[in-house]
């Protein structure tokens, strides 16, 4: 037989919990605790709330640019539920919800959004990475983060995330194959989202799932239903065991839609169909959530009450943290382009001016030398 | 007959009047076709020339730069658009180490007419991996041309010989002059390469910038003016190649220089301009050429200190000062 098949493959598509709140009992009992998941709804909610604010606080000129979630909150907040407090989360811009839940205060995101480097700043123990504003940069990022946590011989992994987008870049395919062949405790989460900006997944990926990408790297694939908190902590905690104990990665495609636009600075009336968007706010994840709560009557009109009283507390409570931050300083650029600071930028410091001026820098890096780091 | 447009308009009519003219032109990048370009600055082209040669891509910065690189072997004339100057250090190999070097390793057998072209320069709150100014990083490359305009009549004729150029040509906008208005002729211009521009006449002291800095320097001169301090602004308009010869002309007259360069001061175009002044004008000086440079940090996020780290009137007044102190 000179032609014959030397590799086939097929993609599985997981759901459990669906639009309607049909549940599927042998795939989902006993996945996440009731109380668990009372507690998962209310987080989902406030994350929405904040999402809503953070949009205002932009329009109201209060903040400069917010890429919104609405609509992607089970994709994160299912990985870090499912995932161990130490394991490296390593994000984009649409996974607010999963990084709260990690440990990054909620006022971190807004800092940055508001224009403060700060809002990058990651608070002792929580593991997370600074914004990577440059596409697909962070997936990179994630294998070294493995690679050296297998190198330290540490248990811990490294979960990151991506758009659909993303994976044109050069970096999803090297990220991809490095963990792969190096056999690293990877797991990579693509929020196929529909669109990127105003292009549409296929310009970016013409197979008939971004999920199959990750078998020509030779890694176990998946696709998951994205707005199904359930079947997020399913995938996740196949794919969490199979990168601690085995050392091994998995891609999983996670199908989700972008309610709201790409930023504010966009207006995503001008390219895709209302009814698309009509048909995608069916599948919210957290109306689905709720619907399962109603089924097991673990939830009643007076808590969503009570939650949605909360939700606004919680969320200007954060704004108002936010906004008291005091103004950066000179100093917070200066002090940390290098580890430690060379005797060149004490001077461009204290003056604000490059040395190229031509004032005699002598007399000021006295004064400056004597000062420890203020931060 | 002059009209007054919008500098993304002026861009705009530059690359279309360059398609009709010539079928090997096309414009290739993200969001250039079915958005209109995310700064809206080819708004109209998708309809007027079609899929063919108005091209949404992945977001794959380096696969078209590179593919822009073998249709230009192949005689063709890409104009590839990088949303930000910024994200074009993803694809730094083809930019700078293929496409500018295709000739040389050809033995002069095949070029690379291409205009690589996008915002540069702080867009205002962008943080620092968004914000970069590339001319210093870019400029030290052999066999790369780089314009980088700050007006609309300059953006469309400059733009009309890149594209016509048959060499790599880096095209630097800011997009914080997108929505700037000038007055632009109706009639076919080109504004040739190498030819700097005196932008305010003056006989106390030169002062030479590119792009955005410009109208800063035009600032600062007002200010000086006040103070008796009258100085010459000259805009480069091209860094690669570079009009010494009015930049050497102008300080023999005002003895006097200051160079505004938006890029980190080390080893770039400002460097490079004062090292040639005091090789070309050393008798003629009467102090150190002055330099006004982004402090030697990442950009900031926070709009307080971008504004701080960027060069801004402020400073280019009191390196105007500090170099005619002794006049
Ligand atoms: C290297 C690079 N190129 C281009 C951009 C501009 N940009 C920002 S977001 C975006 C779309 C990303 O789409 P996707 O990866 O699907 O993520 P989504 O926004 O849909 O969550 C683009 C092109 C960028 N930030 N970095
Ligand atoms: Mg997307």
């Amino acid at each position: 037989m000179p032609v014959k098949t030397v590799y086939e493959t097929s993609i599985e598509h997981v759901s459990i919990l669906d639009e309607h709140g049909k549940f599927d009992a042998k795939l989902g009992e006993g996945l996440i605790p009731d109380e668990d998941v009372v507690k998962l709804y209310e987080h989902m909610s406030v994350c929405r709330h904040y999402d809503e604010v953070a949009f205002k606080l932009q329009r109201s000129g209060r903040m400069g640019t917010y890429p919104q979630n609405m609509g992607q909150e089970a994709a994160s907040l299912g990985a870090a539920y499912a995932l161990q407090k130490d394991d490296w989360f390593v994000t984009c811009y649409r996974e607010n919800a999963g990084l709260f839940w990690h440990g990054l205060p909620m006022e971190h995101v807004l800092l940055h959004w508001m224009g403060d480097e700060r809002g990058n700043e990651i608070p002792e123990g929580c593991y997370c990475t600074p914004l990577a504003i440059p596409i697909g940069t962070q997936m990179l990022h994630a294998a070294g983060l493995a690679w050296a946590a297998k190198y330290n011989g540490e248990n811990r992994i490294a979960c990151t995330f991506f758009g659909d987008g993303a994976t044109s870049e050069g970096d999803f395919h090297e990220a991809a194959n490095f963990a792969a062949n190096l056999d690293l405790p990877v797991v990579f989460v693509c929020q196929n989202n529909s669109w990127a900006i105003s292009v549409p997944t296929k310009i970016q990926c013409s197979a008939p799932t971004v999920a199959q990408r990750g078998i020509a790297y030779g890694m176990p694939c998946v696709q998951v239903d994205g707005n199904d908190l359930f079947a997020m902590v399913k995938v996740i905690r196949d794919a969490a065991v199979r990168a601690r104990d085995e050392k091994r990665p998995t891609f999983i495609e996670a199908v989700t839609y972008r309610l709201g636009d790409h930023t504010t600075a966009d207006d995503a009336r001008r390219y895709r169909d209302a009814d698309e968007v009509e048909m995608w706010k069916k599948r919210d994840p957290l109306i689905r959530l709720r619907l399962f709560l109603d089924e097991r009557k673990l939830w009643t009109t007076k808590k969503e009450e009570a939650l949605q009283a909360s939700a606004k507390e919680i969320v200007s409570a954060v704004v108002k943290r936010a906004e008291e931050i005091a103004e950066p300083t000179t100093n917070d650029i200066f002090d940390h382009t290098f580890a430690e600071i060379p005797p060149n930028l004490r001077v461009q410091r204290s003056t604000l001016r490059t040395h190229s001026l031509g004032q005699d820098p002598s007399p000021l890096r006295d004064t400056q030398a004597a000062s420890a780091p203020t931060r | 007959m002059t009209r007054t447009i919008e500098f993304r308009d002026a861009l705009r009519e530059a690359m279309s009047e360059e398609m009709r003219r010539d079928q090997r032109v096309f414009l290739m990048g993200e969001e250039v076709a079915e958005y209109n370009g995310a700064y809206k600055v080819s708004r109209g082209m998708l309809d007027e020339f079609g899929p063919r040669r108005v091209i949404d891509t992945p977001i794959s910065e380096s696969g078209f730069a590179g593919l822009g690189i073998g249709a230009a072997m192949m005689g063709l004339r890409p104009i590839i658009e990088f949303m930000s100057w910024s994200f074009s250090l993803v694809a730094a190999d083809p930019i700078l180490n293929n496409a500018p070097k295709m000739l040389y390793m050809s033995g002069g057998q095949v070029g690379c007419p291409i205009v690589y072209r996008g915002n540069d320069g702080a867009g205002g709150q962008l943080g620092s991996t968004h914000s970069w100014c590339v001319e210093a990083l870019y400029s030290n490359v052999p066999g790369v041309k780089i314009a980088i305009p700050h007006t609309p009549y300059d953006a469309k004729g400059l733009l009309k010989t890149a594209i016509r150029d048959e060499d790599p040509v880096f095209f630097l906008e800011s997009e914080r002059l997108l929505s700037v208005t000038g007055e632009v002729p109706e009639e076919e211009y080109t504004v040739p390469f190498g030819q700097a521009k005196i932008v305010r006449p003056g006989k106390d002291c030169t002062v030479v910038s590119f792009g955005r800095p410009v109208y800063f320097c035009l600032d600062a001169a007002e200010e000086l003016a006040k103070e008796g301090i009258d100085c010459e602004v000259i805009d480069g308009r091209t860094i690669r190649p570079l009009d010494i010869d009015t930049i050497v002309a102008s300080v023999k007259n005002t003895n006097y220089c200051v160079v505004v360069d938006q890029s980190w001061s080390f080893a770039s175009p400002g460097s490079e301009i004062a090292a040639q002044v005091h090789q070309h004008c050393f008798d003629d000086l009467d102090n150190y050429v002055g330099r006004v440079h982004s402090d030697d940090v990442p950009a900031p996020y926070a709009q307080n200190l971008e504004q701080e780290m960027l060069p801004n009137a402020r400073k280019i007044t009191e390196a105007v000062r500090a170099v005619t102190y002794n006049a």
